[in-house]
């Protein structure tokens, strides 16, 4: 196609040369965010090869490693394990890169889950308006005066009484990340129906209907481009949320199992410990947990304020 | 003019105000210096961007930051006032200088009763108890021609129309009987209809109480109307300044002519509104030599290198060549070229 | 302003009505009120006399307008897990949790308003900026976490504050109140920071932000060519303008708080209804996850319109809307 023809490299000065790229590079913590985003991500998603141990193959367990404390305060640590371990003796650094992986893998679907909910929901409810719209926008606004966590907990604990137990800790995974999802669709919801809204009656919109294009094919031609933007920065900060509230829900227990944890989990799991002084255990996560967080939102912050002139 | 020959309230010498960019430093008014005698009205006329809110907020001490003052001096009544701290200035403004800007509907406080802010006004500056600053604030009122203000002293600021706000804030203003009041813009944000009003009334206020104004406006009818003497402002410096009578019927500026030519006057039959080309350079593109040279249509080769300074030019001074003897086309000195 | 509440009062009983709708869907369809009430030995004959007998087999409006009748009533039928009435459950708990939230909102309130209004006017100093960047880091830290970490600090490390409990409580009347004790107020204090230092920080950006706004308006500039002094424009001027939005914010907030304080109960072991939901959630016990549901609507709605009583309050804008604001023309 001819619009692919230019070449990579000025496709590449294209990104180098415009106003976000200059806006990233001339903020620091940006750019110190991005790399510790990049690190932690790497760090997640390489886990099964860089992870010195397989925390949750319990073949690889010994007790006899348990409560090992991490190696640069007390003599008592074990360089196999940096950070030391739980009562179980499981590995915290390998328990924590595989968490944090998980942790990501559920914030990420979830913001998905979220995001086509809300971009459907939004375009529905603006293009065909009236009832429709209405219903949609009321929902819109009784669910968004409920914290999320509300809401995903009230998911959640409606699918425990649909289904047993057991069932649960094997789908805990899609329920939590549908719980999520369900939560935060509302922000898609609004902005994409506010901008169907300014589309709708355009000139151009008019015009394509009165050619016989389909309102589908319209939608997804003029509005979608124009909420990129907006959308790309609700979904980077609803990240770091999605994440935040992943953990909750783990810490409380309804979320992921001690079986598969992910960093709230873990956090859980090291906080029964914590009265007897291994903070260890929860300390690390928790860090991991709050650098991962404040990389996301510290970008997040920068996105809206690079992708919308006005707001500086 | 007999007011003229009092020593002067208001002394601008030299001010130069800076806004420092991404790319490098602009110089938003440049060199401007004026008098303003006691019960003068000095009208400031110019484009958007020629520098005479920046000069007016300037005086009062109100410049937004980047904006600064970098050179030059402001004396008020001999005393200068463009270095003083904040705290001392805050004494000056609203007790010596009063100011009223564009928009009323945007200079009041939405929050606040009318007659709050103006008790607040006058208790800042003058040692009266509650009643009394209240009546104050009733005379005020009245004064500037709200009716029933007895009423309406209690209302809100949404409560009155553009002209009656802007009533309000020419009452705000006088709180502390200020020598001097620098009015920015009074009318632009009014309807026509309520603008000759309200230029009426500051005329008549500033009569009775002897306040001198520096009235800032784009619209050469209002300077006509209600100025002594008037300073016509280009890309941040004083073009011509000199009684009203005589800018208007004889400018001695290019550019001032072009204005003057740009309006219909009553009773007289134009055949053509003459209108000056182009556009005002932006601060980042003035050319060398007089700013106005690329748009003016009696430039010689002097104009194209030699900044001309204020000038005499029969009653007022102007910034141009042609009043000097030498005249436009004078051969330019060799330092110059290089500077 | 009489049609304007009422209006908001309609909408506020519909939201009650709709949230009433999902608890009682819960409440009907995904549990099964029987079970709660009969031992596992029930015969079926008897099973299906009782449900005759409570109005199981009536047509859904009709039990839906029983549900909500008794729900006014504080009736939410016996819990699935414990067998207790579900309305003395929650109203046992009540205090608690209040207790916590209204510590909680003084501490936001106290805190995060003055942090916002300095760092606002003044955004250039090293202060504002290191408080900003702490700020974003109140944020990102999870409440749970915070609550651990300052319980390791703290309790486990310092001895200086319980981790866990209310302490010892007064009881007055029905109501048990930590206020009255050293141990009591004691025990209040890593629980209230943890619960309200997100919201702090939430605010206290939401007042920078608006404080900044404000300060580039005309009525403040012409305030300061009036001579006024800084104070009365920071405060008389600014911060009253910047409130419309924060009130907006801290009510939405203080329904959030009472939300959070599932979280923050849990960590701190705090006997108040947040605690007793999640066990609900955990143990899927669906006659106090519709009770809890409602409750928070109530609170919402309830906040909702002391919010919206407010404005009127502090903008004389909507206290003369209609009447008044005629008199504007020219």
């Amino acid at each position: 196609m001819a619009m692919q023809q230019p070449a990579p490299t000025s496709w590449l000065h294209c990104v180098t040369d415009s106003d976000v790229w200059w806006s990233f590079k001339s903020s620091p913590t940006t750019v110190a965010a991005a790399l510790a985003t990049l690190f932690i991500f790497l760090m997640a998603f390489l886990a099964p090869l860089l992870a010195p141990h397989t925390p949750f193959d319990p073949a690889t367990l010994s007790l006899s490693d348990g409560l090992k404390p991490p190696v640069l305060v007390s003599p008592d640590g074990d360089w196999t394990f940096p950070l030391g371990t739980d009562d179980q003796g499981r590995d915290v650094l390998s328990s924590i890169m595989y968490g944090t992986r998980l942790s990501l893998i559920v914030g990420f679907a979830s913001v998905i889950v979220a995001m086509l909910i809300g971009i459907t929901l939004g375009l529905v409810s603006g293009y065909f308006g009236g009832a429709v719209d209405a219903v949609i926008m009321r929902v819109a606004d009784v669910q968004l005066t409920f914290p999320a966590i509300l809401v995903a907990l009230l998911i959640d604990g409606v699918v425990r009484g649909i289904i047993s137990v057991q069932r649960h800790d094997e789908i805990a995974i899609f329920v939590i990340v549908g719980a999520i999802g369900l939560s935060f669709w509302v922000q898609y919801a609004r902005t994409v129906r506010g901008s169907v809204l300014v589309e709708k009656n355009k000139e151009y919109v008019q015009a394509a209907r009165v050619i016989g294009l389909s309102p589908v094919l319209i939608m997804v031609r003029h509005v979608l481009p124009n909420v990129t933007g907006p959308v790309l920065v609700i979904a980077t900060i609803n990240l770091g949320l999605a994440i935040i509230t992943e953990a909750t829900l783990s810490f409380l227990g309804v979320g992921l199992p001690s079986t598969e944890p992910s960093l709230g989990t873990l956090i859980r799991l090291g906080n029964e410990v914590l009265q007897s002084g291994d903070w260890w255990i929860t300390v690390f996560p928790g860090a991991t947990l709050a650098a991962l967080v404040l990389a996301v939102n510290l970008l997040g912050d920068w996105l809206r304020d690079a992708l919308n002139p006005k707001l500086r | 003019m007999a007011v003229s020959n009092n020593p002067p309230l208001l002394e601008v010498k030299n001010l130069r105000v800076e806004f420092p960019t991404r790319r490098g430093t602009l110089l938003a008014v440049d060199d401007v210096s004026f008098d303003i005698a006691p019960g003068e009205v000095l009208g400031v006329v110019g484009e958007s961007g020629a520098g005479k809110s920046l000069t007016g907020n300037a005086i009062i001490g109100l410049l937004e930051p980047p904006g600064r003052i970098a050179g030059g001096e402001v004396k008020l009544e001999g005393r200068r006032i463009d270095n003083l701290p904040y705290e001392e200035m805050r004494k000056v403004r609203g007790a010596k200088i009063g100011a009223i800007f564009q928009d009323p509907l945007t200079s009041l406080n939405p929050l606040y009763s009318i007659g709050r802010q103006l008790v607040e006004t006058i208790q800042t500056h003058l040692p009266l108890s509650a009643s009394q600053a209240r009546k104050r604030a009733l005379d005020l009122l009245k004064e500037v021609g709200i009716p029933g203000a007895e009423n309406r002293i209690d209302h809100y600021p949404h409560q009155f129309s553009g002209g009656m706000r802007q009533r309000v804030v020419i009452a705000l203003a006088l709180c502390a009987d200020p020598r001097l009041i620098v009015a920015d813009e009074p009318t632009t944000a009014l309807d026509v209809s309520i603008q000759a009003q309200i230029i009426a009334l500051l005329k008549r206020l500033c009569r009775e109480h002897h306040t001198a104004v520096m009235l800032v406006t784009h619209d050469m009818g209002v300077i006509a109307e209600t100025a002594d003497r008037v300073a016509v402002m280009y890309a941040g410096r004083i073009a011509e300044i000199g009684p009203v009578r005589d800018v208007v019927k004889q400018a001695k500026h290019p550019y001032t002519k072009g204005l003057m030519g740009s309006i219909p006057s009553l009773g007289v039959r134009h055949d053509k509104l003459t209108q000056i080309d182009g556009a005002m350079p932006r601060l980042t593109e003035i050319p060398p030599g007089c700013a106005f040279n690329p748009r003016c249509t009696v430039r010689g080769q002097r104009c194209m290198v030699e900044r001309p300074n204020l000038m005499s030019a029969g009653a007022s001074r102007a910034a141009c060549w042609l009043h000097d003897r030498g005249g436009v086309g004078a051969p330019v000195t060799k330092e110059l070229v290089d500077a | 302003m009489i049609a304007f509440i009422l209006r908001r009062l309609l909408q506020s009983i519909a939201v009650l009505l709709a949230v009433g709708l999902v608890a009682f869907s819960l409440f009907r369809y995904v549990g099964d009120p029987i079970n709660a009430m009969v031992g596992q030995d029930t015969s079926m004959e008897d099973r299906a006399l009782l449900r005759e007998r409570l109005g199981l087999n009536d047509s859904p409006p009709l039990q839906f307008l029983r549900f909500v009748s008794n729900a006014a009533r504080g009736n939410f039928g016996l819990s699935y897990r414990t067998s207790e009435p579900v309305g003395r459950m929650i109203f046992e708990r009540v205090p608690a949790t209040l207790e916590l939230a209204f510590c909680a909102a003084i501490f936001v309130l106290f805190v995060g308003v003055p942090m916002g209004v300095y760092t606002g006017l003044y955004p250039k100093h090293w202060s504002s900026r290191l408080l900003q960047t702490v700020s974003l880091l109140g944020v990102s830290l999870p409440p749970f976490l915070l609550g651990i970490l300052l319980i390791l600090v703290f309790a486990v490390m310092l001895h200086w504050l319980p981790s866990f409990g209310r302490g010892q409580t007064v009881q007055i009347g029905w109501w048990t109140t930590n206020f009255l004790t050293i141990s009591g107020l004691k025990a209040l204090i890593l629980p209230s920071i943890t619960l309200g230092l997100f919201q702090l920080t939430l605010i206290m950006r939401l007042v920078r932000s608006e404080m900044l706004e404000v300060m580039r308006t005309d009525y403040i500039k012409f305030g300061r060519a009036r001579g006024l002094s800084n104070r009365a424009i920071n405060f008389g001027h600014a911060l009253k303008n910047t409130l419309v939005p924060v009130i907006t914010v801290m009510g939405l907030q203080l329904g959030t708080l009472i939300a959070f304080a599932i979280v923050t109960e849990t960590v701190f072991a705090w006997p108040g209804v947040g605690q007793l939901f999640l066990q609900s959630v955990q143990f899927s016990d669906i006659p106090v996850m519709a009770a809890y549901l409602l409750l928070i609507a109530l609170l919402f709605v309830v906040i909702n319109l002391v919010v919206d009583l407010l404005y009127f309050v502090v903008d004389p804008r909507l206290r003369s809307q209609g009447g008044a604001a005629k008199v504007a023309g020219h």
